[in-house]
């Protein structure tokens, strides 16, 4: 028998019945029981029995669903990132996004929200295009942790069904998406800057940026549900908002044994210097070698101050301690792409354009007329940036009368 | 302590272009190197062992050419190098190389900690990590940027955010991804090279590992690349030039026209 109940391990406690995709364990007797004639030995109870008392031999055939099964998944669902109960910029854009694909498909946009408290964003996430709301509130969900929040969501995606999944390529995002499309066994896609359904197929076109932004590829998971991929800040459109949308609640709670975190969050710390966090910024300032020592940054700091700026630095300037390493910006760093990308000092290593070159604007300032930098800049000045950055500021000053 | 490295072998440069006729990466003389977040874990996974004791395994999937990236680990202070390595093992996409890293972690025996790099620098994906921990069903932190404590069976770490840290506690066996504030990688030394080059380093394929050959490479992938393509390149503006005032002028007319 290649799947079969360990009985002395068995407590009877249904999650595998929960998980069973094809409706075919019960439990009798406070005992698993699992209908062969029904079972496809896709293996979802195995991880969802919480006592090892289910036994899989190696499946023979665990090949891809045929296409009823896939028919079967609908919508599209988009993880409402929230910390401290406040939704992040990404979840609106992601809305946006999701109702502009849902125009394609037909079909509705939902929304996922976890943690406690959240009552007073709902109305909030409906306006912006969110036709359903899964809500699943719980003190034990108020902070994210990667295991409690990816329970919650392969439970609410084996239970709906949803046909997309997207989340915000954010710090909790990849690694929480990560962990629920390897138990669902479906594919994900990291990092997209473009979604799109091909018409046809009507499956999910993701395009994403690979070997620094050098190379695009187009990826598709046909056969295989939900569609997952997660997308980057700041490239998607929030809509509207629309104060007369309708939307419905569905209030989802589970077996607390799924609420259980094996690691423990003891506290957060929010940086001071990076208030502004620099993948939501519209603008960056963001200085490099030419900087010429910690002290300098300074000036940037009050020419980000004026424009509402977060300030980035360059591999050289944290690697010579001058930065910490949270603004970096580059290979080795952070990825952005602001309307505004303002580089002084800079000379423009590959390592450092793969990560900025998609800001919609840039403006550098380099003493040096043949640095690299200028190739890739909207507009260049060829100067000295402590004479030019502080003239800059006085000037922003005046137009933005701060 | 016993700790695993997983470890990815990339080109070196990020100036990797596509043959347009084939739609191929054009690889021929690019220089392999390890994935560079890969060194902030095995320094990382040195310097536990140095302090605590223990062994320092590295692990990569990849040809049979990735052998030098583990003997490059192992000149850094890594006490082995295992290189899962097979042609059933061709085209794994995320799902299938975590799937098929953390079989050859279960043939490796008993491990405290597993460390690798917060994403590799070809593919940027950040989820054969937390991958590896999902398959293996234990615990995960990504983004770590320091280990604050090491207990018994515990550990407390930070783990980086887009606006500031967290501090997190998780028993061990755990995953941890780690990103290049944790250390600074060593140069290895002239002792470490020569032992380098006389380490064995053990092969392991689908014979061994003896995976569900449906879950492997292309086959065990769910994700298809259907397009590569080269966004169009950037290219230089406008040079700005005349007295800074009239600059920024100009400067200040573009922010009254893009920031509302």
């Amino acid at each position: 028998m290649p799947i079969q109940i360990i009985i002395e391990k068995c407590t009877g406690c249904s999650l595998c019945v929960k998980a069973c995709p094809f409706d075919a364990i019960r439990v009798m007797d406070k005992k698993a029981v699992i209908d062969l004639n029904k079972c496809n030995l896709c293996g979802a109870c195995v991880p969802a029995c919480k006592f090892k008392a289910v036994l899989l031999e190696k499946p023979q055939n665990t090949a891809v669903p045929c296409a009823e099964e896939l028919k079967s998944y609908k919508g599209i669902w988009v993880f409402i990132e929230q910390k401290k109960g406040k939704v992040q910029p990404v979840a609106y854009e992601l809305l946006g996004k999701a109702q502009e694909l849902a125009r394609s498909l037909n079909c509705q946009v939902s929304g996922v929200f976890i943690g406690h408290g959240l009552q007073d964003q709902l109305d909030e996430l409906i306006w912006h295009g969110a036709d359903n709301i899964y809500l699943v509130e719980a003190p034990e969900l108020a902070n994210f942790q990667d295991e409690p929040y990816t329970n919650v969501i392969v439970e609410l995606i084996r239970k709906y069904k949803p046909e997309i999944f997207l989340c915000g390529a954010t710090a909790i995002g990849r690694s929480l998406i990560s962990r629920v499309a390897i138990q669902i066994k479906t594919g994900l896609t990291a990092d997209c800057t473009a979604l799109d359904i091909d018409p046809e197929r009507k499956i999910l076109l993701q395009t994403r940026p690979a070997f620094g932004g050098n190379i695009m590829a187009t990826i598709i998971s046909p056969n295989y549900r939900p569609q997952m991929a997660t997308v980057r800040h700041k490239v998607m459109q929030p809509m509207q908002p629309d104060k007369h949308r309708k939307g419905k609640i569905i209030r989802e709670s589970f077996d607390p044994a799924l609420y259980a975190s094996r690691t423990r969050l003891l506290d957060i710390i929010e940086e001071v210097e990076s208030l502004i966090n620099l993948a939501e910024a519209d603008i960056i300032v963001s200085g490099g070698r030419g900087m010429g020592g910690p002290e300098n940054f300074k000036l940037l700091e009050e020419l980000a101050h004026v424009l509402d700026a977060a300030v980035g630095s360059s591999r050289a300037a944290v690697d010579a301690g001058w930065m910490p390493y949270s603004h970096q910006v580059g290979q080795t760093g952070r990825t952005v792409a602001p309307k505004i990308y303002i580089a002084c000092g800079i000379s423009g290593q590959i390592q450092h354009l793969v990560g900025m070159q998609s800001s919609k604007i840039i403006i550098a300032i380099n003493k040096d007329p043949d640095a690299p930098i200028f190739k890739v800049a909207t507009y260049g000045i060829v100067g000295d940036l402590f004479q030019i950055v502080p003239a800059l500021t006085k000037k922003f000053k005046e137009v933005l009368r701060k | 302590m016993n700790i695993i490295v997983c470890i990815k072998q990339v080109p070196e440069t990020t100036e990797v272009r596509i043959n347009p006729e084939t739609n191929t990466l054009i690889r021929e003389g690019v220089k392999s190197i390890i994935n560079p977040f890969d060194m902030y874990a095995i320094e990382e996974a040195v310097r536990l062992k140095e302090k605590f004791g223990g062994k320092v395994s590295v692990l990569t999937m990849g040809p049979p050419q990735a052998e030098a990236a583990l003997r490059e680990a192992i000149s850094m202070g890594a006490d082995e190098g295992v290189l899962v390595c097979d042609r059933a093992f061709a085209g794994s996409d995320t799902w299938a190389t975590s799937y098929t890293l953390s079989g050859a972690i279960r043939k490796l025996g008993a491990f405290d900690l597993i460390l690798c790099g917060k994403q590799a620098s070809d593919g940027d994906t950040a989820q054969v990590g937390p991958g590896i921990s999902a398959h293996l069903d234990i615990p995960q932190v990504t983004y770590v940027k320091k280990i604050e404590e090491v207990k018994e069976k515990s550990m407390r770490v930070e783990r980086m955010l887009e606006e500031g840290y967290e501090v997190i506690e998780t028993p061990l066996p755990a995953v941890l991804t780690v990103v290049k504030e944790i250390n600074e990688p060593r140069i290895p030394s002239l002792k470490g090279m020569m032992r380098a080059k006389q380490a064995k380093i053990t092969f392991l394929t689908q014979k061994e590992l003896a995976l569900d050959p449906q879950q492997l490479g292309l086959a065990g992938s769910p994700t298809q690349v259907v397009k590569i393509f080269t966004p169009p390149q950037r290219t230089g503006g406008e040079m700005l030039k005349g007295e800074i005032p009239e600059i920024a002028e100009k400067l200040a007319e573009l922010l009254r026209s893009e920031i509302p």
